[in-house]
This record gives C-alpha cells, structure tokens and sequence, in this order.
C-alpha cells in the first residue's frame, strides 16, 4: 500500500507501471486518474489546499478499509496539492487483486470517499476571478452506496 | 488548542491557524465563543451547515467533546478527488 500527498507533478502510466509490474499474485488492476477539467474554455488555473496530517490519515484510514472489505492486493493513492493547469493530473487511485470485481468496486469505493471524506478543497481561477468549488449533493449521497 | 480554519473559512477569519484559551465544552460551545469575539467569527460562522469540523484530526460533529483535545479544525465540505 502506497499512499502519497505531493505538489509535484507525476505520471500515472510510470507509477501504473510501477504498481502493477513483476508481480503474479495480481489477476485484475483498475486505475483512476483525475484531471483538471475545463468545460467553459475559460479556466486558467487551480489551487488545491489541504490538511496536512489529518490528509495523509484519512488516505490511510479509507485505503485500510479497503482492504479490510476486498481482498485485494494492493493499493496506491496519489493526490496532488498546490497550483495545477487546465490538463493537469490532479490525483491517482490503483487498486490490485486477483480479481476483478474487488479491483473495481474498491477502486470506486475509494474514489466516493476521496471526493468528500478527505481534506482537500479545490479553487478554480478565471481570469482575476478565483472561487472555492462547491461540494456536491450527489458526492456526499454517493456514500450510502457503500 | 490550536484552531486551524481552512479553505473560505480560513479567508474569511484571515489566519489559518491560532491558539485559543478557551474552557468551552464541546465545538459548537468553542463556536459560539468565537462568534461573540468579533465580527469574521460572526461572519464565518454564520451558517454552520456549510462548515465541517474536525477534533484532532478526525472528522465528527458540532455536538463532539474538546475535553483533552490538542487541534480543532473548520473548513468547508471536502471537494478532493
């Protein structure tokens, strides 16, 4: 289990391959890779503050249970904070298992706990314009799922 | 305790962290407190439905205890991912 909070920009095809490679316990391997997305044409940039400490223990906390409720292999989260681009990778999540019903469903389990249980908040700028993206009903809803 | 605000809730205060000597008794004792401080507290505090709160570190509610707690944290809900 890997989990890292950075401001540096990474790759998610070299940290896959990382993961993944020279090992023949894993039967199935889903990623996720979160982008900065920029619907309008307008976005210039965006700034991504979090809670040092508490971040790095809630990644920790929600990858354990992940592994607790699937038999997986592995798992590896990264999330980026600081100033990024329209583009730019913003966070990553891989899970590993034999198979892969548990590789998904831990992969989505993960990414549902991510958007809303763990300390990031996201600022997007436009032009002079910054503000503070709004968290969504459906994200905090899409918890019940699990 | 440190009081650590993150997020808006960080800009509308204008710090990010402080001390605070405080005897209140649980977090929504600790935010009525600082609302009679003085205005930003008034301010950023005003719907606390749009505020979340963390005791040391873990996620709970305005009802939780500060008996023994070292850092209390108010931000916004979380918008990682």
């Amino acid at each position: 289990m890997r989990i890292a909070v950075q401001a540096e920009v990474f790759d998610p095809g070299a940290e896959l391959t990382r993961f993944a490679t020279g090992r023949t316990d894993l039967g199935a391997v889903v990623t996720f890779h979160g982008v900065v997305r920029d619907l309008t044409g307008d976005l210039t940039g965006m700034l991504i503050e979090h809670y040092p400490g508490m971040t790095e223990n809630a990644l920790n906390k929600v990858a354990q249970e992940a592994t607790d409720r699937w038999d997986l292999a592995d798992v590896l989260i990264i999330h980026r904070h600081g100033t990024m681009a329209p583009g730019d990778v913003i966070m990553m999540v891989a899970t590993a298992s034999a198979h892969r019903n548990a590789a998904f469903e831990a992969a989505d389990y993960l990414m549902d706990y991510l958007k809303s249980r763990a300390p990031f908040w996201k600022k997007e700028r436009r032009g002079d314009q910054t503000d503070w993206v709004a968290s969504k009903a459906e994200d905090e809803a899409a918890l019940d799922r699990w | 305790m440190d009081v650590l605000y993150f997020a808006w809730v960080r800009e509308r205060i204008g710090v990010p962290r402080e001390e605070i000597e405080t005897k209140a008794a649980t977090v929504a004792d600790l935010v009525d407190e600082l609302r009679k401080r003085e205005g930003r507290y008034d301010l950023a505090f005003s719907d606390v439905t749009a505020v979340r709160v963390a005791v040391d570190q873990e996620l709970t509610d305005f009802d939780a205890s500060l008996d023994g707690a070292r850092e209390v944290a108010f931000f916004p809900p979380m918008t990682g991912g």
